[in-house]
């Protein structure tokens, strides 16, 4: 982000507060998310000059901060901005930090904090914030002088943006907002201790070429990795030079088009039956800027053992950390897969590519085709994703909550863009939904943002319907209604007896709730209604709520029980 | 998996809150930190951490990398007790008319070779640096002949085997790094 300062500005006996929208727009912030509050009184003070310059969207909650600048950083590849007021307004943005630290979300949260000489004496709304955050954020610091404003927020976007991004926060102490300084902008560009892209190691790219030239059945897992070092197109040409077939991690899902011919779906507990099948088949496993979470591995004493596996991650603590690794490739994959790809031989792999079909077909027959092709019964969760996706032309953004939603959400909708997937894939945070879909739309305001989200998620964050209208958001929430918290139940049915222990909701006229917030609604029930709804709501640019009844007791196959072997997939 | 007592080294900034950075890994991986000990290293603004824990290589290993990938550690590692000269300190407090009514209280000074700091009508301190074996020994002597009214050991200090301290390395290269960079 290029520098917003115009030098014209005075920078002479200014407060630290003024310092911070200063060093705020040298870093070329323009949007923040944010609630103010007694601790950061003087910040927002120091806002109300700055108006013009810097877009603050008043959220209804900081939690919504957080996910909203989740939503914001997630599809422009920048790095969102919060700022909230100390305790409460800390500690109810802690959801959002850890899920940006999960998810490798590059985020600066700015906190307000008492003033230093009040530090630790309990003091009205007074939480240790730096110590509370440690564990969930990559830099956690104290500003208790005016004269550290710009020092620490330089170091602070530097943290967040560069290596694996994620969450950092400032804890801004009330004296180091009203403190006076002369300013000088303040620049980042080395920390010492820490090195964000170590030298990718030439032996290792060798290994790696020599492993893969010589594979008869390769196969690679795209992570998000690839996205956020914006390396697509290095991908592209990765996997064409040798005919690799490739599976997607939750957070990877639009770093290739849906229909690409060696994009082979969806890895993990709810993916597709043939990239999990092919993971345990394959005789080289290439990994690229993933982390071989749980619910992509399933049992770890069972995960591809027959095959050699090959990781390129940037975070050298993600080597060997789940996966025994053969060849580890330290680095950013944007530079990293083009020194592999050009070690390889062009190559073609025809029978094993055509391998897949088998699988495919199976779980055609088996689930998608019941899922998207039904003609009678209730209305299905999968075949309203995917008539929203091609309504929106498979140019949308997609943006989920957690549960039964978020899973049909990323097994039907189509992407033909990248940066088009904004979900909460490592914490699994119910209520991400709406406010992320905001950030997403404020961040993209030219693209349609689709917000797929259960009536419980939607109930979590609810009070961020305020923000939509505040600021006219035109984000398209499709609120799945089973009527019950849809993926506990379903847990429930398969594996605790069908003992349905507080999962049933009994839920409000959302639509009424949507109208009473200015925003337009429709409920159906039934696919003809649903298409002409669908077609209302994509006609303009306008925030939408369209509640689908779906089957209440709905399920999300094919499903590989946690902890299983990822072949062990159930089908129905 | 084996376990074993490892050895970890960490540098780091000199910079608040970084104890409890470190320590939270270490409880997160459900790991005993048996000693620590803390102090500033030979370069000036870098502090030194010796941190002693059982684990299994594979676990230690994890550690260490997730230690080290935090901004304001400089560098992070681990060894056996093989691939380092190691070191405690223990301070011995004993009644000194029991102490007397030993026979040869020369003879116990030369065989751990006790170094005595205070002595006085009351009580007597005596220090003894060793491995934690040398210093328990002595602690289990005294504890069944004269008695020991307080006992105190301290964390070890380790400096590896190898010629240089990796750290020194390291910094000079980060500092040619930082002068392409800027």
């Amino acid at each position: 982000m290029k520098s917003r300062l115009s030098g014209t500005e005075n920078f002479k006996n200014i407060t630290g507060s003024e310092a911070l929208m200063l060093s705020l727009l040298n870093e070329g912030v323009e949007t923040i998310f944010g609630y103010p509050g007694g601790a950061i009184m003087p910040v927002y003070d120091a806002l109300y000059d700055y108006q013009e310059q810097l877009n603050h969207i008043l959220v209804r909650h900081e939690q919504g901060a957080t996910h909203a600048a989740q939503g914001f950083a997630r599809v422009t590849g920048e790095v969102g901005v919060c700022i909230v007021t100390s305790g409460p307004g800390a500690t109810n943005a802690i959801t959002g930090i850890g899920d940006a630290m999960m998810d490798s979300t590059p985020l600066v949260v700015i906190c307000g904090q008492v003033g230093a000489s009040l530090l630790g004496t309990d003091a009205f709304q007074e939480i240790d914030v730096v110590d509370v955050t440690a564990p969930i954020t990559k830099w956690s610091y104290q500003i208790r002088r005016a004269e550290d404003v710009t020092w620490a927020v330089a170091r602070a976007f530097y943290i967040a943006k560069n290596g694996r991004p994620g969450p950092v926060v400032l804890d801004f102490a009330k004296n180091a907002q009203v403190g006076k300084i002369d300013f000088q902008p303040s620049e980042c560009k080395f920390i010492r201790s820490y090195q964000p892209v170590l030298e990718p190691e030439s032996t290792k790219i060798a290994e790696a070429a020599a492993l893969i030239n010589s594979a008869k059945k390769p196969f690679a897992l795209v992570g998000q990795g690839v996205t956020l070092g914006k390396a697509e197109n290095e991908l592209r040409a990765f996997l064409e030079k040798a005919d690799i077939p490739a599976g997607w991690t939750l957070l990877g899902e639009s770093a290739m088009p849906t229909d690409y011919p060696l994009n082979k779906g969806m890895l993990g507990m709810h993916g597709n039956i043939a990239t999990n099948i092919k993971t345990n088949e394959c005789d080289v496993l290439i990994a690229i800027g993933m982390r071989f979470d749980d619910r992509v591995t399933g049992n770890l004493a069972t995960y591809a053992r027959q095959a050699k596996i090959i990781h390129l991650d940037i975070d050298p603590s993600e080597f060997n950390k789940n996966v025994k690794t053969d060849v580890a490739i330290l680095g950013n994959v944007k530079e990293t897969l083009p020194l592999l790809t050009e070690m390889l031989q062009p190559n073609t792999h025809a029978d094993w590519l055509a391998s897949f079909a088998e699988y495919e077909e199976r779980e055609y027959q088996t689930v998608t085709k019941k899922e998207l092709e039904s003609t009678d019964g209730h209305i299905k969760m999968g075949e309203v994703v995917r008539k929203v996706s091609e309504a929106a032309r498979n140019e949308a953004i997609l943006v989920t909550d957690v549960g039964q939603n978020q899973m049909m959400a990323a097994r039907y909708f189509k992407f033909t863009k990248t940066r088009s997937v904004v979900t909460s894939g490592g914490l699994g945070t119910m209520g991400f939904g709406i406010p992320a879909a905001i950030g997403a739309k404020v961040g993209a305001a030219d693209r349609t943002v689709c917000l797929f989200v259960g009536d419980g998620g939607f109930q979590m964050t609810i009070q961020e319907l305020g923000t939509i209208m505040q600021y006219g958001i035109g984000v398209k929430i499709i609120l799945l209604n089973n009527s019950y918290l849809g993926m506990v139940r379903q847990w429930q049915e398969l594996f605790w007896n069908k003992r349905y222990s507080s999962t049933p909701m009994t839920n409000p006229d959302f639509c009424g709730i949507a109208r009473a917030y200015g925003i337009k609604a429709a409920e159906v029930s039934d696919r003809v209604a649903l298409n002409t709804s669908i077609a209302e709501m994509l006609a303009d640019d306008e925030a939408f709520l369209l509640v689908v009844n779906v089957e209440p007791e709905g399920m999300v196959y094919p499903m590989t029980p946690a902890g299983e072997t990822i072949t062990n997939i159930l089908m129905e | 998996m084996e376990q074993k007592l490892y050895t970890i080294t960490i540098f780091s900034e000199n910079t608040p809150g970084l104890l409890n950075q470190i320590t939270i890994i270490f409880t997160r991986r459900q790991i005993n930190i048996e000693t620590l000990s803390v102090s500033p290293s030979a370069i000036e603004g870098i502090h030194k951490f010796t941190i002693t824990a059982f684990a299994s290589e594979d676990l230690i290993q994890k550690v260490v990398q997730q230690i080290d990938k935090r901004i304001d550690i400089l560098k992070a590692y681990y060894n056996v007790d093989e691939e380092l000269v190691h070191q405690e300190i223990a301070l011995y407090k004993i009644a000194t008319p029991e102490l007397l009514k030993l026979g040869s209280v020369e003879g116990l000074i030369r065989k751990y070779d006790i170094k005595i700091l205070e002595l006085n009508e009351t009580f007597t301190v005596f220090e003894k640096t060793g491995h934690h074996a040398e210093t328990q020994q002595l602690f289990k002597e005294l504890s069944e002949t004269v008695g020991v009214l307080q006992f105190i050991r301290s964390g070890r200090v380790a400096i590896t085997r190898s010629k240089v301290e990796r750290l020194s390395d390291m910094l000079a290269e980060i500092e040619k790094k930082c002068k392409t960079t800027s």
